[in-house]
């Protein structure tokens, strides 16, 4: 469904990805690991066309995105739930989630895409008055995942969605990925919490100071000795 | 002096302010959204004082229809100017953005002083004599319409920035750069658009304050300023801190005129700007930075 080929990022003089490859099939849930600063939100962001690479294709569902404005991305189905959740502060739930469905693909769609979100998030229904700013972090992170939802995305790309959010809403967010993933949502993941996102996902890419180092089933890389050193601490 | 001279003046100031406020809000607006300071707020609002007195000179146009030609033409002009001009320069160093639209200033007022010359125009309408009287109270006819017109404008922007998709998206741009980009807001056509509004906003503005003063190719720069230190005192990026400011500089301008003398009301206005920075750096309705 999306593949990414060579793909090199600079920011300045600094060499952010360089021959960065991925592929990511229709339906499946699709992990990337890595520490910090190795590239992985640098990859969402290039893919989403907020970052301009200077090198590579990506190609989505047979036409190549790259060069492509992040509003034109956003349109072809590609959704993003971004690090640090991104939501608008001063706005109310109910206004996040409406310029979710600004996009032309969403709009007709918008009425019955707010009552799936609060189907699936009764609290932004009880909450859709409230100012975003003013709720928890793990509320923000549904209200994230609720306003990506309303622009009928077909791939979602999750970006840490679990930093810096408590246990218990954890598993939630990650609940949430699994019954999109049953949806027949596919679900490219960067997640901290490797252990967890090798579990879910079908397939899994290592990234390492802007170079995958290494891909496999997610089981592969959970049995891997240098995974299993690196990311797990075992 | 009477108590009934103060407050035909202070009324008189308050109306005016309004109309200050409205342009301010222009300039509120564009810098809240878009973060670029208009340094050609005052001059575009000359623009708009010129294009009313040759609409009055060559048809008789009345000011209060020629808002809906001279704003609709704003929109364009500063929808066109964002697009095709300050958005490139959006992510370029302030000093950038300041030179340039110090430019398009100069421009103007050499332009305007190419067409017109360098003699004051007006207009002269019927109502700009005539007035109603409460008691002792006199309320100028041109003034109470050019505030109510305001007044107007302004409720209309509110109105668009809380209830329609478009005013949604545009205050979420401003809330969230990054946030208005993931979720596909096309955020450089919103720029477009926000300059639009400010631009029509700086319009009516102009429309109405060629009722209350005449108009010189080099009234610009003093607009500029003025502007700048309604939207400081008010509170930048507040719609409301924009007219509440505008009123009090109006105001603050009347009053030192009779009690002073009229030379003196940019003394005041300014003295305000200090104290207002000096103990409440937000601007008065402003949120803290």
């Amino acid at each position: 469904m999306l593949s990414v080929e060579d793909l090199d990022l600079y920011y300045g003089d600094a060499q952010a990805l360089s021959g960065v490859s991925l592929e990511v099939p229709q339906g499946d849930i699709v992990a990337i690991i890595g520490a910090n600063g190795a590239g992985k939100s640098s990859l969402i962001r290039t893919i989403a066309g907020i970052e301009a690479p200077r090198a590579g294709k990506i190609v989505f569902k047979g036409t190549p995105i790259q060069g492509l404005e992040s509003h034109q991305i956003c349109n072809l189905g590609i959704g993003q739930v971004a690090e640090g959740r991104q939501v608008f502060p001063s706005l109310t739930v109910l206004e996040n989630l409406e310029m979710g469905a600004v996009l032309p693909r969403a709009r007709a769609a918008a009425k019955r895409a707010l009552e799936d979100v609060f189907t699936l998030f009764p609290r932004l229904a009880e909450r859709r008055t409230q100012v975003a700013g003013t709720m928890s972090g793990g509320e923000q992170q549904m209200l994230a995942i609720g306003r990506c939802l309303m622009g009928a995305p077909e791939l979602i790309m999750f970006d840490e969605p679990s930093l810096g959010l408590a246990p218990v809403v954890v598993q939630e967010v990650l609940h949430t990925i699994h019954v999109l993933h049953q949806r027949g949502l596919t679900i490219l993941l960067v997640e901290q919490n490797v252990a967890v996102s090798l579990k879910i996902s079908q397939r899994a890419y290592v990234l390492e100071n802007g170079r995958m180092v290494m891909s496999g089933s997610g089981d592969e890389l959970l049995r891997n000795d240098r995974v299993r050193q690196a990311y797990l601490g075992l | 002096m009477t108590w009934d001279l103060v407050a035909n003046v202070a009324i008189a100031g308050v109306l005016t302010g309004l109309v200050y406020g409205l342009m301010a809000l222009g300039l509120s607006v564009i810098f809240g959204v878009v973060r670029v300071v208009n340094f050609a707020h005052g001059e575009m609002m000359t623009i708009a004082m010129y294009a009313t007195v040759a609409l009055f000179a060559a048809w008789r146009i009345d000011p209060f229809l020629a808002v809906v030609p001279v704003a609709a033409a704003f929109f364009v002009f500063g929808y066109l100017l964002q697009a095709r001009l300050i958005n490139p320069f959006v992510t370029r160093p302030e000093h950038s953005q300041f030179i340039l639209l110090l430019a398009v200033a100069i421009i103007i007022t050499n332009a305007l002083m190419v067409s017109f010359g360098p003699d004051a125009r007006n207009v002269q309408v019927d109502y700009q004599l005539e007035s109603y009287a409460i008691g002792p109270i006199l309320f100028d006819k041109a003034r109470l319409y050019a505030a109510g017109m305001a007044l107007a404008a302004s409720a209309a922007l509110f109105a668009f920035f809380r209830f329609s998709l478009t005013g949604k998206a545009i205050r979420a741009c401003a809330d969230n750069y990054l946030g208005a980009k993931v979720v596909g807001l096309d955020v450089k056509r919103y720029y477009a658009l926000t300059f639009g509004l400010g631009a029509a906003c700086v319009a009516v503005a102009g429309c109405m304050m060629i009722l209350l003063v005449d108009v010189t190719p080099i009234l610009g720069p003093a607009y500029t300023l003025l502007a700048f230190v309604i939207v400081i005192v008010g509170g930048l990026g507040s719609m409301g801190g924009a007219l509440l400011g505008g009123v009090l500089i109006g105001l603050s301008e009347a009053l030192a005129g009779l009690f002073i003398q009229p030379s003196a009301k940019s003394m005041i206005s300014f003295g305000l700007l200090i104290l207002v920075l000096l103990f409440r750096p937000q601007g008065l309705l402003g949120k803290k930075a």
